[in-house]
C-alpha cells in the first residue's frame, strides 16, 4: 500500500469549448494529511476534483488513489474516495435516512449494516432528528450535513471536501471543522477547497495553492507562509491572515 | 466489487426506483389502465362488432395483446427516460452512482430491471383488465411470458439511451411523441399486417414494435404474421445492440461526463 493518497501526474483537462482549465498540474497527497486546494473560482480546483472522483474525462496525464489508477482500477479506487460536492446534489424527495443508506448501497453495503451506521452518521452531525424528514426541508446548512454523511457511509480513507461550508454560519462551521479533525485523527485523508483560509491555515498540514490551472505553491503551511512577502502585503492595503496575503500575491491578476 | 456487493448496488438501484414508482402510482399506473378500458371500450364494444373477426378472434380480443403491448412499452421506456434524465439533469443525484465503485454493467441492469418492474406490472394489470371485456385465450404462456419480459427489456434500455444522450426536457418527450407512438400505432396492434398493401406491409416489417406484438399475440391466440423465432430473433437483436450502446455511453461518460 502506498503511502499516498492521492498522486497526481501532468494532469490536463481542456473543455470542449476550448477552455483549458487544468495545464500540467502535478500534486501528491500523503496519506493521513489534511490538504487545502486554494484557489480563486474558476481556478481548477472542482475540475482537478471531478476528474479523480469520475464525473469528469482527463484530456492527459494519470491520478492514482492509494496507488490504484483511476482508468485501469477506478473500481478498487473509488472505493476509497468519498466527496462532498459543491453543488447540493441528492434527490430533494428522499428521506435523510434514504440518502446515505442508498449511497451506502452503491459502495455494496446492505441496508440492514448501513441503517445503523447512517443514523450514527446522521447524529454525530447534528441532523439524527430529521431522520425521517425529506432533503428539500432542511435548511442550507443542514444540507452540507447530510452530504457530509452521504460521503462518509461507506467509511471512506480518502475525504474530498469541495467547499463543504459555502453559505453555512459560523458556529455550524465550527461544528464542522471539529468534526472533520476528529476523522484526519481516525486516519483519514482529507482534501479540502475552501475560500476560508484563515481556517485552512490553522487546520491543514499541507497546502496547494491553483490559478488558472496551474499550481503556483505547494508544500507544508509554513513552506508556502515562508513565501509571505511583507513588502507587497503593505501595498496591498487591507491586511488579512498570512495564508490569505500569500494566495492574494500569487494569485493576483496581474500575476500570469 | 465482490458479486455479493454488486447484487447490493444492483439491489438498491431498483429498489429506489419501485419504491418511487408504487408510491406515486396514480401518475405512474393509473393513466395506463384508464387509456386502456378507453381502448377495450371504443374499439371492443363500439367499433369492434362492426369490424366482425380476424383471425378467428372476435376484434376486442384480437386487438388485446397489441393494448398490453402498448401500455408496456410506452411504461417502460418512459419510465426509464424521465428517472435516468431526472437524475442526471435536475438533482443530478446520478452523481450518486457515478462516482461509486458500481459497475457500469450494473448500473443498466438496475435502470432497466425499474422500467421493466413498471412495464410488466402494467402489462399484468391491463391483461386483467381485458378479462372484463373478453375472454382471452391463453395458448402458450411461456411465449406470452418472455415477449412480455423482452419488450419491457428492449424498451427500458431504448428509455435509457433517451435519458442518457437527452440535453434537456424536450429529449425525452420528443422521442415518445414523434418515434414511439407512431411505431406503436402502426405496430400491427389494431390491425394484421397481411391486409396492408405490399409496401405498407414492407414498411410494418422494419418496426421493432410489429415482431412485439405479433410474438405476444401469437403466445394468447396461436396467431401471428410473422414466425415466432423471427420475432424473437428481431427482440434479441435489438435487446443486444442497445445493451452495447448504453454500455458505451456511460463507459466513455457521453452526455454524463463533462
Amino acid at each position: 500500500m502506498t503511502s499516498l493518497a492521492l498522486s497526481i501526474k501532468n494532469l490536463k483537462k481542456t473543455y470542449s469549448n476550448g477552455t483549458e482549465a487544468l495545464k500540467d498540474v502535478s500534486l501528491d497527497i500523503p496519506a493521513g494529511d489534511f490538504f487545502a486546494l486554494l484557489g480563486p473560482n474558476g481556478a481548477g480546483k472542482t475540475t482537478i476534483i471531478g476528474i479523480v472522483t469520475g464525473l469528469v474525462n482527463k484530456t492527459g496525464g494519470s491520478i492514482s488513489v492509494f496507488g490504484y489508477d483511476i482508468e485501469k482500477d477506478s473500481e478498487a479506487a473509488r472505493t476509497y474516495i468519498g466527496v462532498v460536492p459543491q453543488e447540493i446534489n441528492f434527490n430533494p424527495f428522499e428521506k435523510c435516512i434514504d440518502v446515505v443508506v442508498n449511497q451506502g448501497g452503491y459502495y455494496g453495503i446492505p441496508r440492514k449494516t448501513a441503517i445503523p451506521y447512517a443514523d450514527q452518521l446522521l447524529k454525530d452531525l447534528g441532523i439524527g432528528d430529521k431522520r425521517n424528514e425529506t432533503g428539500w426541508s432542511l435548511s442550507g446548512g443542514m444540507k452540507r450535513r447530510l452530504l457530509i454523511a452521504r460521503a462518509l457511509i461507506h467509511k471512506p480513507r480518502f475525504l474530498i471536501l469541495d467547499e463543504p461550508t459555502a453559505g453555512v454560519d459560523v458556529e455550524l462551521r465550527r461544528e464542522m471543522w471539529d468534526y472533520l479533525h476528529i476523522l484526519t485523527k481516525r486516519g483519514v485523508t482529507i482534501l479540502l477547497t475552501t475560500h476560508y483560509l484563515e481556517e485552512a491555515e490553522q487546520l491543514c498540514k499541507h497546502v496547494a495553492i491553483i490559478n488558472k490551472g496551474i499550481i503556483v505553491a505547494s508544500g507544508t503551511m509554513d513552506e508556502v507562509l515562508s513565501l509571505h512577502d511583507e513588502d507587497k502585503a503593505q501595498k496591498q492595503g487591507y491586511r488579512g491572515g498570512k495564508l490569505e496575503e500569500v494566495f492574494l500575491q500569487l494569485t493576483a491578476k496581474n500575476s500570469d | 466489487m465482490t458479486p455479493s456487493q454488486m447484487l447490493t448496488s444492483f439491489y438498491t438501484i431498483v429498489r429506489k426506483d419501485v419504491v418511487r414508482i408504487f408510491r406515486i402510482w396514480p401518475q405512474t399506473f393509473l393513466p395506463s389502465i384508464i387509456t386502456s378500458v378507453l381502448y377495450f371500450l371504443v374499439f371492443g364494444k363500439v367499433l369492434g362488432g362492426r369490424i366482425g373477426e380476424i383471425g378467428g378472434y372476435p376484434y376486442i380480443t384480437f386487438v388485446v395483446p397489441g393494448l398490453v403491448m402498448l401500455a408496456v412499452v410506452t411504461n417502460s421506456f418512459s419510465n426509464v427516460a424521465t428517472t435516468f434524465f431526472q437524475a442526471k439533469f435536475f438533482s443530478r443525484n446520478i452523481d450518486e452512482i457515478l462516482v461509486s465503485p458500481t459497475p457500469v454493467w450494473v448500473i443498466i441492469a438496475g435502470y432497466v430491471a425499474g422500467g421493466m418492474v413498471r412495464g410488466i406490472t402494467i402489462g399484468i394489470l391491463v391483461i386483467i383488465i381485458s378479462a372484463f371485456f373478453t375472454s382471452l385465450p391463453l395458448t402458450q404462456p411461456f411465449t406470452i411470458l418472455i415477449f412480455l419480459i423482452l419488450s419491457s427489456m428492449l424498451f427500458s434500455l431504448a428509455g435509457l439511451v433517451n435519458g442518457i444522450y437527452a440535453k434537456s426536457f424536450d429529449g425525452i418527450t420528443i422521442v415518445p411523441t414523434f418515434v414511439l407512438t407512431p411505431l406503436v400505432y402502426l405496430g400491427g396492434v389494431f390491425y394484421s399486417a397481411l391486409a396492408l398493401p405490399p409496401l405498407w406491409q414492407k414498411l410494418t416489417f422494419a418496426n421493432p414494435i410489429f415482431y412485439m406484438v405479433n410474438g405476444f399475440r401469437d403466445g394468447f391466440m396461436g396467431v401471428s404474421d410473422v414466425s415466432l423465432m423471427t420475432s424473437l430473433g428481431v427482440l434479441g437483436a435489438l435487446t443486444a445492440i442497445l445493451i452495447a450502446v448504453n454500455w458505451y455511453f456511460i463507459r466513455t461518460g457521453l452526455g454524463l461526463r463533462q
